[in-house]
């Protein structure tokens, strides 16, 4: 068998990451993916501007929904931009995603855990000075 | 019902071809005898290049959270200088998201032009995702320039260097991306849809849906929350 390339000649085994085929766990193809992806973000994106200056919420918990709105968004993203499906001509883009989310998860909490208590143990330079005399 | 069994038993030999990981080869009427042994491949071309396209992105937005971290823990370090507060303009954010939003969306549209190997239409969306995104820096470019005039450039703090770090290199990466653009316009426009230059839009479109993925972050984190803090 040639080398099978190409769109349309579509291999049923894998899918390559932003790729699309029709049929396979999408949950809308063509143009009207693209289009309720894109409807969706515009959506979440003004959520999260409106959020960020409004009174209606209270105010620590801003953050907590920013956070949330972000990470529905970058879902929709990789659901309807980058055709990451559950399908199982997707298994290893989902596994890769999966290893990459774990990853980034230990890098930004990890540091901001570790410099957190860092801080909180560091002596402020009065104290140290009471110490060192 | 005896014309019902040997439809329905075709209908399981197909969902069953259809089925990438389904043991053994029994029963099958299927297109691939050898999946699930291991030697159905190799894959085409085609999906090997995004699957290894995808790996490089994934290790590229690892890079970027690298960054994040260092942003997360300088955030309040202003070292007596401005805060998030004081500098960052959010009509001006809102502006560069709607600009990187609808670019990510055109280029899905161009996606699908190339996918009907309809050339005169991949280019111009194309094209106005090159647009939307050139706009996008130079709002990015004009922001780094009035912060720098106002004495607080990277230099100035620890809150601002890791701002600038992040933000710019999300910056560079769109920039470089333009640059990618313009090629791959040339390229199609000289060479047409060969496999090579499909693969390599699909590599593009990947990019790019990728950088708008990285924004949403940024936007949140830095400015939303920043401007907040």
């Amino acid at each position: 068998m040639n080398d099978r390339d190409g769109y349309d000649a579509a291999d049923l085994r894998d899918s390559a990451p932003g790729e699309e085929l029709p049929g396979h766990g999408e949950p809308a193809s063509g143009i009207l993916g693209y289009a309720l992806g894109f409807g969706l973000a515009v959506l979440l994106t003004t959520a999260s501007f409106y959020v960020a200056g409004s009174q209606l919420i209270w105010g620590p918990s801003i953050p907590v929904l920013l956070v949330v709105l972000a990470i529905a968004q970058m879902g929709v993203h990789l659901a309807f931009f980058l055709h990451i499906t559950t399908s199982p001509d997707n298994t290893n883009n989902v596994l890769a995603l999966a290893f990459g989310a774990l990853v980034i998860f230990l890098i930004i909490f990890g540091s901001v855990w570790i410099m957190a208590h860092l801080g909180h143990h560091q002596m402020t330079p009065a104290v140290m000075m009471q110490h060192m005399r | 019902m005896s014309a019902a069994a040997p439809s329905d038993g075709r209908r399981r030999g197909a969902s069953e071809a259809d089925d990438p990981y389904r043991l053994g080869r029994h029963n099958g009427g299927g297109r691939d005898e050898t999946s699930g042994h291991g030697s159905g491949g190799p894959a085409s071309k085609h999906i090997i290049v995004g699957y290894g396209f995808w790996i490089f992105l994934l290790s590229d937005i690892v890079l970027f959270s690298a960054f994040f971290a260092a942003y997360a823990v300088l955030a309040g370090e202003t070292a007596g200088g401005p805060s998030g507060r004081d500098l960052f303009d959010l009509r001006n954010v809102a502006i560069e998201t709607a600009l990187l939003l609808t670019s990510s969306f055109t280029c899905g549209l161009a996606s699908i032009a190339s996918r009907r190997r309809d050339a005169t239409w991949t280019q111009i969306w194309l094209l106005v995702t090159g647009v939307l995104g050139a706009g996008f820096v130079l709002l990015e470019m004009r922001e780094f320039v009035v912060m720098i005039g106002m004495r607080a450039g990277p230099s100035r703090s620890a809150f601002l260097s890791s701002f600038f770090a992040l933000v710019g290199c999300h910056g560079l990466h769109v920039s470089v991306g333009l640059l990618w653009l313009g090629t791959m316009m040339a390229q199609l426009w000289v060479k047409s849809f060969r496999p090579a230059i499909q693969r390599r839009l699909l590599c593009f479109s990947l990019f790019w849906h990728t950088l708008d993925i990285i924004w949403v972050g940024l936007f949140t984190i830095v400015y939303l929350l920043g401007a907040g803090r």
